[in-house]
């Protein structure tokens, strides 16, 4: 007797953008997958699970662990920041505001001295970004976020990073695409567009002159199998979709 | 040996106005709260606070008691903006040491270890140089040369912690998973006050928990004061968790009538407050 199951449903643009998250771990080998956000967390979850089993998680309190649960590590945060100076972390923070050269913005909006509105302070940004590969995370790719000019530079982009020794942003997802800075002047570049967005929707959600390639790739089709972990492993209630809408 | 157990009105008759205070914890997590309210019911202000910031930050800024704040972050952690610290500098109430996570540690390591400062990859490329003109850099006298960070040590008048238990010499003993940065705030300061939900004998303290579970030591501290329920609304784990509930709504209550209802009396009377709260319907 043969098992058919019932057609996958198409991907639904959260799942693409779990698999462009997930995809920023790939062969970073044994290191921390520190992500923040839910679908960085799937696309981390998702990346252990299938092409980079070697990843380090945290469960977002002091402890190392796998993909069950089970403890396999203390990480208080002074340990944490370690891990950040010593490099065996790639973390994807989100971003309230972010340029054209990755610079990023979680402190505040408007003038520091007396800003418009008080956001978190510039938390771990600057020693993330100048010591550990920091990639940025964001769910509603607006005019507000892709600014000309970030209004506190937090996390340090290239323009500003001087060729530090250690600093490197390998990618920006947002829901409507990846971005990365593969351009002589490291300035944003639209990498891959997901399925259903167009380069003219980009362009007009983005507040500087952004790089697009002739030719811009499609963010890859997740397999079937990635598909089913994430419907019935990783996020079974389908709480990506309140982060992304399709 | 000494005693050092003291009530929370003692430590704060210890304090004095223009002081520069370290509150340990971490966001919404293990503050120092009863001492916080202690502080709240003096007349002690124009404080300089250094916090990983949380709901402490929130309530003395909203009472007008900081002058300075050193602080990477001020955030309730599931409320991720703390709103009576958001309309404090958006009001421009207060001035701000904004520095990174890292650097306020190594902040505190150069306070604790007697040294100016300690350098630190991270800051250099990003607007904490713009918004603290103060800080310097230093090249490293060997062959990299890199240029780093001089995070000036943040030593301390005083630092309140606040550990799961403690005996009355000032050992402090926390079971929680994370030590935080206490025993570093403790160092760092010149007096140190840990509140603790239990005063137990020095021997009840490795019975059933590890020795390194003893965070602080007892020639780091001052004064010890039991306050059960002394994290509340922040979580003392593994004592207890977030008052998510009433955390909502301390988030969500103009700051006069929440302190009028909740700060007017003294701790026995805020604990008695927070239950009938509990127990109203809703």
């Amino acid at each position: 007797m043969t098992v058919t199951r019932a057609p996958l449903l198409p991907p639904t643009r959260a799942e693409y953008c779990v698999i462009a998250c997930a995809e920023a771990w790939r062969d970073n080998g044994e290191v921390l997958a520190s992500p923040m956000g839910l679908i960085p967390s799937f696309g981390a979850r998702l990346a252990k699970r299938t092409f980079s089993p070697d990843l380090l998680l945290t469960d977002g309190e002091a402890m190392l662990v796998g993909l069950d649960g089970t403890t396999e590590g203390w990480l208080p945060y002074r340990q944490h920041l370690t891990m950040v100076t010593g490099g065996r972390r790639h973390v994807m923070m989100g971003a309230s505001q972010i340029d054209r050269f990755g610079n990023q913005n979680i402190s505040c909006i408007g003038d520091w001295e007396r800003p418009a509105r008080q956001l978190l302070g510039v938390r771990g940004a600057p020693v993330n970004t100048l010591n550990n590969p920091t990639s940025y995370w964001v769910p509603r790719h607006s005019r507000r976020v892709f600014v000309e000019k970030v209004d506190m530079v937090c996390g340090v982009g290239y323009d500003h990073a001087a060729g530090a020794r250690y600093h490197r942003l390998p990618r920006v997802v947002s829901d409507l695409g990846v971005f990365d800075f593969a351009t002589p002047d490291h300035a944003m570049r639209l990498a891959s567009l997901h399925p259903g967005v167009t380069v003219e929707q980009v362009r007009e959600a983005t507040g500087f002159d952004l790089d697009v390639p002739d030719e811009v790739p499609p963010t890859r089709e997740p397999t079937p199998e990635e598909l089913r972990l994430i419907r019935e492993v990783i996020d079974p209630g389908g709480t990506r979709a309140r982060e992304v809408a399709s | 040996m000494s005693d050092k157990t003291m009530t929370a009105g003692e430590v704060v008759s210890r304090l004095a106005s223009g002081m520069t205070l370290g509150i340990g914890g971490w966001g919404s997590r293990r503050k120092p709260m009863a001492l916080v309210r202690a502080l709240l019911r003096s007349e002690i202000t124009d404080l300089t606070v250094v916090s990983y910031g949380g709901p402490d930050v929130g309530m003395l800024a909203a009472a007008g008691r900081i002058r300075k704040l050193v602080t990477p972050f001020v955030t309730l952690d599931s409320v991720p903006l703390e709103p009576h610290y958001r309309a404090a500098r958006e009001s421009g109430a207060l001035e701000l040491m904004e520095v990174d996570e890292a650097m306020f540690m190594w902040g505190l390591h150069a306070a604790a270890n007697r040294l100016p400062f300690l350098p630190v990859r991270a800051g250099i490329g990003s607007d904490v140089m713009r918004v603290n003109p103060g800080l310097r850099t230093v090249t490293s006298p060997y062959e990299d040369g890199e240029t780093f960070v001089a995070m000036p040590a943040l030593r301390l008048d005083a630092a309140l912690v606040h550990v799961n238990r403690a005996d009355r010499l000032g050992n402090g003993q926390y079971l929680g998973p994370d030590p935080y940065f206490d025993d570093l705030f403790c160092e760092a300061a010149d007096t140190a006050y840990v509140s603790c939900e239990r005063i137990v004998d020095t021997a009840e303290l490795t019975k059933e928990a590890a020795p390194q579970t003893l965070l602080v030591k007892r020639y780091a501290v001052t004064g010890v004061v039991e306050a059960p329920n002394g994290a509340h609304f922040t979580s003392c784990a593994s004592d207890y968790g977030r008052d998510e509930a009433f955390q909502k709504q301390y988030a969500s209550t103009p700051w006069p009538e929440f302190a009028e209802r909740f700060l007017a009396g003294d701790e026995h009377a805020y604990q008695s407050a927070v239950r009938t709260w509990h127990e109203e319907p809703r």
